[in-house]
């Protein structure tokens, strides 16, 4: 095992410098980038927090849509099988079978759901203010 | 002075035939994440010894950065602009290879473009309240800007025939399947909303704009936002960057100010700061055809869609090593934000049962 500081304990490092140290003593196209990559840091920080939980509720949502999957058994082979059974959705809403009735009203929602989670991480503001 | 300072002030003695020229408080300004933008004071001595000194702005491409238009379209669609009395900085000099990538030179007027300077700061309040009018009028006078005019060849435009919708949405889709390193839902079920949508919610179009009809063949200026609206504390002093102008629908650029992501935190729909319907009555009044505000809602859609098509480009710009931006890297992840307007969009009352817009209008 690694020693502490924790993952998450070092980016915090990073992200304090960025905020405190960096954007105010830069100007101009640092300074702004400088801020972006203190956002990129709390992006990062939120999604090692959350991602697991995410895909796991990501994955049943899919087997409500697309019929149920034993659950992978480590995060990789997860995300890849997560990304299979999206383009699978995606292909089946092309062909149209969500333009309407019951299964778009659960195509809707599951989507909204995965969406929500994505914002979670990447931009919780954007749901506090919407 | 550096390197980029002394070939700008060689490239302007000799298009502007002046004795001598010097190049000074050049800095790179915020913003822009494709291309660069310079802001310069040429100081001009005259063939006959009188010497002006004129603020500048360098818009320069940089290499391996994503082309959408040549400098020399984009100058001349500033010219023409300029000359229809559309709000734009007067274009001065129009580059050549001397830089080593395309670049022109404006005049650089005074004020703001940061959004959220717009949006909270005090000094700001009578631009807040004159900018949606302004807004509706100039984006009247870029729509009714000649559309063949000497030079525009190189404009993108539907084909005849076609109706700008369709073209628009089938070249998005085809950029889309192009792109995409992962699958969307939420912009497959737009792509399928506006397909569905578009015959139901078209009012007939006429490609001359003839009476009656709605015009699909004008100039869209097709990135019509806040932070590309220079203002001050009076309100609107110019429309910039026309980089993504095209032939098409004007009800694209009345949505496109609309999108969530151009509001920078404002409560109102229009870029933020404005109202719907003061925002269209200045349009009409201003001599802009006629709103039908479905269509626009239609085309709300298309534009949540077209920025987040946008986001995945701006992320494939840094993954396939074009550039090493952090800000274009973050920005993939900014496709999320799109994907929940067009959920909310799609699913706003009347968006359903009654197709497009017919009852959120």
């Amino acid at each position: 095992m690694h020693d502490r500081p924790t993952v998450d304990e070092l980016l915090r490092a990073v992200e304090l410098l960025l905020d405190e140290q960096l954007v105010p003593s830069l100007d101009g196209a640092r300074r702004y980038n400088a801020r972006v990559a203190a956002n990129v840091v709390r992006t990062v920080r939120r999604e090692l927090a959350l991602e697991e939980k995410q895909l796991e509720a990501e994955w049943r949502g899919l087997d409500v849509l697309l019929g149920p999957l034993p659950r992978p058994s480590s995060l990789e082979i997860m995300r890849a099988a997560l990304r299979t059974r999206n383009e699978a959705l995606a292909g089946r809403i092309r062909a149209g079978d969500a333009d309407a009735g019951d299964w778009r009203a659960l195509v809707l929602a599951h989507v909204r759901d995965v969406v929500h989670a994505k914002l979670e991480v990447s931009d919780p503001a954007w749901l506090a203010e919407g | 002075m550096s390197d980029l300072s002394e070939q700008l002030a060689s490239f302007i003695r000799h298009a502007a035939g002046a004795r001598s020229v010097r190049v000074s408080q050049m800095r790179r300004l915020t913003g822009g994440a494709s291309r660069e933008t310079w802001s310069l004071d040429a100081t001009i001595e005259r063939g006959d010894g009188r010497t002006e000194t004129l603020p500048l702005i360098l818009q320069r491409d940089t290499r391996g950065a994503p082309k959408q238009m040549s400098r020399a379209l984009e100058f001349r669609l500033l010219q023409v602009a300029h000359e229809s009395g559309v709000p734009t900085p007067e274009p001065f000099l129009l580059g050549d290879a001397s830089l080593g990538g395309e670049f022109f030179l404006v005049q650089r007027l005074d004020g703001e473009t940061l959004p959220k300077r717009l949006m909270r700061d005090e000094q700001y309040a009578q631009a807040r309240r004159a900018l949606p009018a302004q807004l509706g009028r100039a984006l009247a006078q870029i729509h009714t800007m000649p559309i063949d005019a000497p030079g525009f060849d190189g404009l993108q435009r539907p084909p005849d025939g076609v109706p700008a919708a369709a073209w628009s949405i089938d070249r998005h889709e085809q950029i889309y399947r192009a792109i995409a390193l992962e699958p969307h839902p939420a912009f497959e079920l737009a792509f399928r909303w506006l397909k569905g949508r578009m015959a139901l919610t078209a009012p007939p179009a006429h490609p001359s704009g003839a009476a009656g009809a709605r015009p699909d063949r004008v100039l869209v200026h097709g990135d019509f936002r806040m932070g590309n609206v220079l203002f001050d504390a009076g309100g609107m002093r110019a429309v910039l960057d026309w980089e993504l102008a095209h032939i098409g629908d004007p009800a694209e650029d009345l949505a496109w100010v609309m999108v969530r992501s151009w509001r920078f935190g404002g409560g109102q729909p229009v870029g933020g700061i404005g109202t719907r319907e003061e925002f269209f009555a200045a349009y009409e009044a201003a001599g802009g055809a006629p709103v039908d505000a479905a269509w626009v809602r239609f085309w709300e859609v298309f534009g949540n869609l077209r920025w987040g098509i946008i986001c995945l480009s701006q992320a494939r710009t840094y993954l396939d090593g074009h550039s090493n931006s952090v800000e274009l890297a973050s920005i993939g992840r900014r496709t999320a934000e799109t994907e929940w307007e067009l959920l909310s969009l799609m699913d706003a009352p009347g968006a359903r049962s009654q197709g497009p817009g017919a009852n959120d209008a």
